[in-house]
């Protein structure tokens, strides 16, 4: 029996969610049926929509927005917090020192293997420190519930991490479509999001510069994630550019504008480290800008996120997340991970394949929930055929407990029913500090008992509510396992 | 503003104006249609509806004859003709999504529902009393982007190429509209019209919106070069050449007043501005029609050259 969110076992209501549960048990279901489909309609007039890989005519698709909040109390926010932000200041250290001096691989913490024979790691990295230090500016930590409502990481996004326009727009769609809730509930507000990123940006141009011109870099309208790059390029009225739109000249960059060549200081880019620059990454990207990276590297201009975040996040690196927090800020990981087998090692690869169909077994460079394997939900013949590959590469794979993610009550077909959910909050780390905007995407699997929320597979996403601490301080200690 | 961005809005703006030109003028022919007039005319003026889009040869290879209700389905929903409603909407929503981020919320909002409805819609709304509804809707979703576009975006860079778009689209749309009309209906400047010639040269300024205009400005029954003067000349008709050329002038004005292209622009409006309309006639109205849109095409490739086009690649070693 997975933890839920809303009720107790008895189905009483958890404190936190007790006037939810009033106002709902006077909902009539038309009126939440009428209330979703305002929602669909609007979500697809504003074309707040995501792009599916190889489907050219329909092209669009909404992820289902779910009208019940996932409410989280002030104490587990305050607890989550914390633990981001110790998780991305050791992320950050370790990259800076991975990319430096290399001192925990010295220290014997990581095996050298593990990080230098990763297709993550970027040599061209090596020696080059990134202003202020920071290399993830931009995170979303993938955190799931389970057992008694114990917190755990999933898995750190540290590359081009999306969904953040999702948390800003199903905010604005709860208040459209249940302002009355917001009377009862004192909600940390989330809005305020693309002026911290903006801030953030900012914060990392040369000192010299006094307005800095940031712009954000997308591969363009066909990409999955184009209408977050184009929502938060207008929410910080950033200019939205493309690599046909930027040339290098001296290691400085520059945008072609009806005014001529304009310098530009920041680029948030949103395209993977691989398409940035055909001169030193992959030669036949059309997307990016040839000669980007030089200029780059010589301080002629900033990029959020810098390349090679990718060895942080990478689900090998994933099980020495704490051992980093030890070894840099000498603190104990606020924010437990989810134990892990690495299938390199022969020991855990034996009990990996002799526990299959109970794991859930992922490939360590995947995402998006592609080339994973959930054991308890997989056929015999899919167990088996990922037994093979699994033994051909067990390097390239990882394996964790089937978590019993923590449930959420959802609006689905057949009336209101218990869907697993995670939570994806967003960290923005500047040359001084690192903060974590209240709240983040909750996403939903949709289909009874699926523990696949990704929005690439089918899954919904639900407004989170954190609420502040001056209301309902009682009600939100059972969460503490 | 991004050299990209601006193409695109650029032609957003000329695709949208497009698709409400097209409806008028299907429009118009639908209910010139009902009117008792010779087999020939009805079919000139469907061909006119293909002609002044350039588009006869393609729909001859397509579909053999001039059928009103085949020529009503290549012009509205053929998704494989480039110029149909369907497919110009579908154009504008493209380039609008592509630069989504320099158009307010509403703009896209309500192009893309438009995109959405117009998808959705089938041949049972060219058929019977749909039909107008259908030119309505069409007319009415363009003039509400407009009216979004006027009230909610900010009068900067965006708001000039549009408008730039808007009349260029619309020049080439009047003086293309006159020129085929005038053709069919006027085939010597001598020929003087029939009886049935009313409602033909009143459709033409419906087609425009210029019919009651017409009334107010000449107080008078209607004759062939008043049509054409109020359509070409006169300043004060929104459609009319002269009150583009005047938009067009003041967009190129505030992007690059020194600019080879506002250079063109004012050369062209001072051309519109002072000229008449009976030396026009006398000249030739065909040739003076095609001169200007050939200047109009030259201003085209000169605007693209100046603001639109990147910039070329710098070397690299």
């Amino acid at each position: 029996m997975a933890y839920d969110e809303m009720y107790f076992p008895n189905h009483t209501p958890r404190a936190h969610y007790a006037p939810y549960a009033t106002w709902l048990a006077q909902e009539p279901p038309e009126r939440l049926e009428r209330k979703r489909a305002e929602a669909d309609a609007v979500f697809h007039r504003l074309g707040i929509t995501f792009a599916v890989y190889g489907d050219v005519e329909g092209g669009e698709r909404l992820i289902p927005y779910d009208p019940l909040p996932r409410i989280l109390p002030a104490a587990d926010w305050q607890r989550l917090e914390a633990g981001l932000k110790q998780r991305i200041r050791a992320l950050n250290a370790f990259l800076a020192d991975i990319y430096g001096e290399q001192a925990i691989v010295k220290a014997g913490v990581i095996p050298p293997e593990q990080v230098f024979a990763n297709s993550q790691y970027r040599p061209e990295m090596q020696g080059f420190l990134p202003p202020g230090g920071v290399y993830a500016h931009i995170a979303g930590i993938d955190i799931v519930r389970a057992d008694e409502g114990r917190f755990y990481v999933l898995e750190d996004n540290l590359r081009v991490p999306s969904g953040v326009s999702y948390m800003l727009e199903d905010r604005r769609m709860s208040m459209r479509l249940f302002p009355e809730l917001f009377s009862r509930y004192r909600v940390a507000p989330v809005e305020h999001y693309p002026d911290r990123l903006l801030d953030t940006l900012r914060s990392l141009a040369p000192e010299e510069v006094t307005q800095p011109t940031v712009v954000v870099l997308t591969p363009g309208q066909f990409n999955s994630a184009y209408f977050e790059h184009a929502y938060l390029s207008r929410q910080m009225g950033a200019e939205l550019v493309e690599g046909r739109d930027l040339f290098v000249q001296d290691d400085q960059v520059f945008m072609r504008t009806t005014q001529g060549p304009r310098r530009v200081d920041v680029i948030y880019r949103r395209v993977d480290d691989d398409f940035l620059d055909p001169l030193v990454f992959r030669p036949d990207s059309a997307l990016g800008v040839p000669g980007l990276f030089a200029a780059y590297q010589a301080g002629g201009v900033v990029l959020a996120n810098a390349p090679g975040t990718g060895i942080a996040d990478d689900k090998s690196i994933y099980p020495y997340v704490p051992d980093m927090i030890r070894f840099y800020l000498g603190e104990n990981a606020l924010l437990d991970n989810v134990p892990t087998w690495q299938c390199r090692r022969p020991d855990d690869l034996a009990y990996v394949l002799d526990h299959l169909p109970e794991l859930v077994v992922k490939e360590t460079h995947g995402s998006g929930g592609y080339g994973m394997l959930v054991g308890p939900t997989a056929s015999r013949n899919e167990v088996e055929a990922f037994r093979e590959r699994l033994i051909a590469h067990p390097d390239t794979y990882i394996a964790q407990p089937t978590l019993a993610l923590s449930t959420c009550p959802v609006f689905v077909e057949s009336g209101i029913a218990p869907r697993h959910i995670d939570l994806r909050p967003f960290v923005l780390s500047g040359k001084k500090e690192v903060q974590v905007v209240p709240g983040g995407l909750t996403r939903v699997a949709l289909r009874a008992g699926s523990l696949v929320v990704n929005s690439s597979q089918g899954g919904g996403t639900k407004d989170t509510w954190v609420l502040e601490s001056t209301s309902l301080e009682s009600d939100i200690v059972e969460g503490d396992a | 503003m991004l050299s990209r961005t601006a193409d695109h809005l650029y032609w957003l703006a000329r695709y949208v104006e497009r698709a409400e030109n097209t409806a008028r003028l299907m429009d118009v022919t639908t209910r010139m249609a009902m009117l008792p007039q010779t087999p020939a005319l009805t079919e000139q003026n469907w061909g006119a509806v293909l002609s002044t889009t350039g588009l006869s040869l393609p729909y001859l290879k397509r579909h053999g004859g001039l059928h009103p209700a085949a020529v009503l389905h290549f012009m509205a929903l053929d998704g494989d003709n480039p110029s149909s409603l369907l497919s110009v909407v579908r154009s504008a929503r493209e380039n609008a999504h592509a630069v989504r981020g320099a158009l307010t919320a509403e703009m896209w909002e309500s192009l893309n529902s438009t995109w959405l409805d117009l998808k959705a819609m089938g041949d049972e709304h060219l058929e019977g009393d749909l039909l107008p509804r259908f030119f309505d809707w069409v007319k009415s979703r363009a003039l509400l982007f407009r009216g979004i576009t006027e009230a909610t975006l900010l009068r900067d860079e965006a708001w000039q190429f549009i408008e730039l778009g808007r009349h260029v689209e619309r020049a080439d749309n009047t003086a293309r509209l006159v020129d085929v009309k005038y053709h069919i209906l006027l085939p010597s400047a001598d020929e003087v019209g029939g009886a049935g010639d009313y409602y033909q040269w009143g459709a033409l300024l419906k087609a425009v919106s210029a019919f009651e205009n017409y009334r107010k400005v000449y107080r008078d029954a209607l004759t062939p070069l008043r049509v054409a003067e109020l359509l070409l000349l006169n300043a004060d008709l929104p459609r009319s050449l002269h009150a583009c050329l005047n938009a067009v002038q003041a967009a190129i004005h505030g992007l690059a007043p020194n600019g080879e292209a506002a250079r063109q622009a004012g050369d062209l409006h001072a051309h519109l501005h002072f000229a008449r309309i009976d030396l026009i006639f006398s000249d030739g109205l065909h040739e003076w029609l095609d001169d200007v849109l050939a200047r109009l095409s030259t201003l085209h490739g000169q605007i693209g050259r100046e603001f639109l086009l990147p910039a070329p690649q710098p070397e690299y070693a």
